[in-house]
């Protein structure tokens, strides 16, 4: 014992992040971590985003889509133009329910073909009807709004799984109903079955019919930015804040006097509505609809545009929705397949570029790359001739140069089966690899991935879309799965 | 003495017949979703494609031994070694699942899973599309194992058992139900009185707690992925057999079917995916036979959605209490 009577110091402070933190979930601090590390492109592009506001936002992105007529054609202005905006509509409209109230809506699609084929009845010769627009538009939102409600009604008592498994059901039950059941209605069947509905009038207002590619690009234009002001609004406001909170914890949320159960009937009458509205666009564009329209690979797809975006973020749903319908567009099966290659190259490369630090590793695995491809290709060109034998898919720059780089052999179809597989186990081992034998491991795998795409995906791009596509949701998921832009939900136990 | 409205039984009993041996495939795929609803409470809607690769290792084996014209081996054993094949592989495909796309967001919001699970499910179907091609692969189960195929003479799998009522009962049939009643009982077995299955339902139960007890909880989630997969690769062997016909689509609509099983009977119940399956394969049975085919898939979803606003936790589901 010390005679002098000093005290003793205070054992030193545990390291700072093994503190617990107050208030803070762990799943929430975990993210934030992962966040910090986010340096690089992403980081920049995040920091840019968060220091827009909103309506410059907003701003920008009509200016910029303003432009497109003038230098596009008709058929990519459909196609890059036209369906972007059909599906950040349709993204809006999910983002509702989903990103907002927190209902896991998988029924969604219906409303869309709801609304898609009442407008195709009203303004068709399926039943000799043509009333213009001005009506049909508004009556069509107002009765899948209703549709919406009905379905909430029952949904309110359901919660979480259960409400997705009925939701679903009732999309399977829409598709079921026209494209099998069309009951007879006034001497013909309803829906048309598996034929659709086929010449739809473009949509009238007051007697001036939008019938030319720009006039509808721009209509729909004007209409995303309205939706998307008014949707900015709503989510601020009172309604928008009680919906966060029910997304959050809704037993806390009723025990705040808040009344869940009307706002849950809302959300699904307000995501309704939107997509209604969204389903008189697409069949007056498209100029026909069919059941095959409105099935499981379009909910998925937009259920990819609001998480790859981030739940409940209306920029995030209109950067999903460029993103992934400029993907589908490049790996479309008219497309020129040289667009497709330099789109699958190109993402492979931005990917190593924002995942791969320091540079030099960056730079090692390119050189490796490169430098395994010409090797192999002269190793096997010089044993087996005929398995370097195999031409190239459509000529074009690229291609010239990957048929000197990639080996791919004459009638390649077992061939082409087995590097997918090894593709794929090659993947997923490399997901288990960690530091540098993951770089190691990433050399071989990448040069692989470039051998199946030049001998299968190639060929069957619509195919190799959903693949990829599915893929991206797997990994987006694992990696972050809140979306680029969303908040991350915390889930308390 | 005639019924009022001509009851014709013969129908009735062959509607019933397809509708248990429909049912039991049904019930195998249910069990799938239950098992692993009951210990993630996530919706695997991966499970109806792990059924269609199931389907798809069979017809690998059929085609490897000879293909169905011309087999190598005798009837038996190739069936038998079509179901091993294909209960070993997807059984080998769900842990694989399992352990790359749900384990790591164990944690994650419950969308996440969800999600994953459909981009599984596409992955896998457009990967048969890319590997496979579009059309039908036939097991030609009307011929399998026949005498003399160029004659169109029917191999003994469609060869009556037994007749009720003028009803032919075919062996496949016969085989279809005593397998799924076989794997039904060894699961129920397995899961009542082996050590794994009491480490299961544990898990099932508190999953935390489970593992504070020392359970392994990532082996037991694995094993009961893969004993789900297991049923059905089964199950998908049995559909080619009993209808020939197998494509990469096929996992979808067999995969709601199953999964509405599963939830009319109580999702995490495994009673209660035995009675749904059936309950569904009877319904879409007399729905096909008595109102038209092209309804039956509406009827049954429409019994679902029934069931689900009545009963929401299903006919046999424990009733979910929410406890803060």
């Amino acid at each position: 014992m010390d005679a002098g009577g000093t005290i003793p110091e205070p054992p030193a402070a545990p390291d700072e992040r093994e503190r617990p933190r107050v208030g803070v979930d762990e799943w929430v601090a975990r993210v934030e971590e992962r966040r910090e590390t986010h340096r690089g492109l992403a980081g920049v592009a995040h920091r840019v985003l968060r220091f827009v506001p909103p309506p410059a936002r907003l701003a920008l992105f009509v200016a910029v889509a303003a432009t497109l007529p003038l230098w596009m054609g008709r058929g990519d202005l459909f196609a890059y133009g036209i369906f972007t905006l059909l599906y950040v509509l349709l993204g809006l409209g999910l983002n509702v329910v989903v990103g907002y109230a927190g209902l896991l809506d998988l029924g969604h699609i219906a409303f869309f073909g709801f609304g898609a084929y009442l407008y195709a009845l009203l303004s068709s010769e399926q039943y000799g009807i043509h009333w213009p627009a001005t009506a049909t538009v508004p009556l069509v939102v107002a009765a899948t709004a209703l549709l919406g409600l009905l379905l909430g009604i029952p949904s309110r008592r359901l919660l979480g799984d259960y409400l997705a498994i009925v939701t679903l059901f009732f999309g399977q039950a829409f598709v079921f109903f026209v494209n099998a059941a069309n009951p007879t209605v006034a001497g013909k069947g309803l829906t048309g079955g598996p034929n659709g509905i086929a010449d739809i009038d473009p949509l009238s207002f007051f007697g001036y019919e939008l019938a030319s590619r720009r006039q509808q690009f721009y209509f729909l234009l004007l209409a995303v930015a309205l939706i998307l002001t008014g949707l900015h609004f709503l989510s601020e406001s009172r309604t928008g804040r009680a919906w966060r909170a029910l997304r959050e914890d809704p037993l806390a949320a009723e025990a705040m006097s808040i009344p869940v159960n009307r706002l849950k009937l809302l959300a699904f009458a307000f995501g309704a509505a939107i997509a209604g509205f969204t389903g008189c666009i697409f069949a007056s564009v498209l100029t026909a609809v069919t059941a095959g329209n409105f099935g499981i690979p379009l909910l998925i797809t937009i259920y990819a545009i609001v998480i790859l975006g981030g739940v409940g973020s209306l920029t995030g749903v209109v950067i999903g929705a460029v993103v992934i319908n400029m993907s589908f567009q490049f790996l479309a099966p008219e497309n020129p397949q040289d667009n497709a290659r330099l789109l699958f190259y190109s993402l492979i490369i931005l990917l190593l570029v924002l995942t791969i630090r320091p540079l030099w590793k960056l730079a090692a695995v390119f050189g490796g790359v490169v430098v395994l491809g010409a090797v192999v290709e002269r190793l096997v060109e010089a044993l087996a001739p005929s398995w370097t034998g195999g031409v190239v898919v459509e000529g074009g720059r690229l291609a010239g140069a990957v048929g000197h780089w990639v080996i791919i052999p004459t009638g390649h179809g077992r061939f082409a089966n087995v590097a997918y597989v090894s593709l794929v186990a090659a993947v997923l081992l490399l997901t288990r690899l960690h530091g540098n034998a993951r770089i190691v491991a990433l050399v071989p795998t990448i040069y692989l991935a470039a051998v199946v795409w030049e001998t299968s995906f190639v060929e069957q791009p619509a195919v190799a879309r959903w693949i990829l596509f599915g893929a991206l949701l797997v990994s987006l998921m694992t990696v972050r799965p809140q979306g680029l832009l969303g908040t991350p939900r915390v889930e308390i136990v | 003495m005639e019924l009022p409205l001509a009851f014709d039984a013969q129908l009735f009993i062959q509607l019933t017949v397809n509708g248990v041996t429909l049912g039991s495939l049904y019930a195998l795929i249910a069990l799938g979703y239950s098992l692993v609803y009951g210990i993630l409470k996530l919706l695997n809607f991966a499970h109806g494609d792990v059924y269609m690769v199931g389907a798809f290792i069979g017809y690998g084996v059929l085609t490897a031994l000879g293909g169905p014209l011309s087999l190598d081996i005798a009837l038996v054993p190739l069936i038998v070694l079509m179901f091993l094949a294909a209960m070993l592989g997807s059984g080998a495909l769900g842990v694989l699942i399992e352990r790359f796309a749900y384990r790591p967001l164990r944690d994650a919001p419950r969308l996440a899973p969800l999600i994953s699970a459909l981009g599984v499910s596409f992955f896998l179907q457009n990967s048969a599309l890319l590997l496979l091609g579009a059309g039908f692969r036939s097991y030609d189960s009307f011929l399998l194992g026949s005498k003399q195929p160029e004659l169109f003479v029917p191999g003994p799998l469609v060869d009556p058992v037994f007749v009720i009522h003028g009803v032919n009962v075919q062996t496949i049939q016969v085989v279809v139900v005593s397998v799924t009643v076989g794997l039904m009982v060894a699961l129920t077995l397995f899961v009542a009185r082996t050590q794994l299955g009491k480490a299961m339902r544990a898990t099932a139960f508190d999953r935390e707690a489970a593992a504070m007890m020392g359970i392994d909880v990532d082996r037991v989630i694995a094993s009961t992925f893969f004993i789900g997969s297991v049923l059905a690769g089964a199950a998908g062997v049995m559909f080619g057999l009993l209808f020939s016909q197998v494509f990469h689509l096929m996992g979808f609509l067999a995969g709601l079917k199953g999964f509405t099983a599963a939830v009319v009977g109580g999702i995490g119940s495994i009673p209660g995916a035995m009675l749904g399956g059936l309950l569904v394969g009877l319904a879409e049975s007399y729905a096909a036979g008595y109102v038209g085919g092209r309804w039956s898939d509406l009827f049954v979803f429409g019994i679902l959605i029934l069931v689900l606003l009545v009963r929401p936790s299903g006919l046999l589901g424990a009733r979910a209490i929410n406890k803060v």
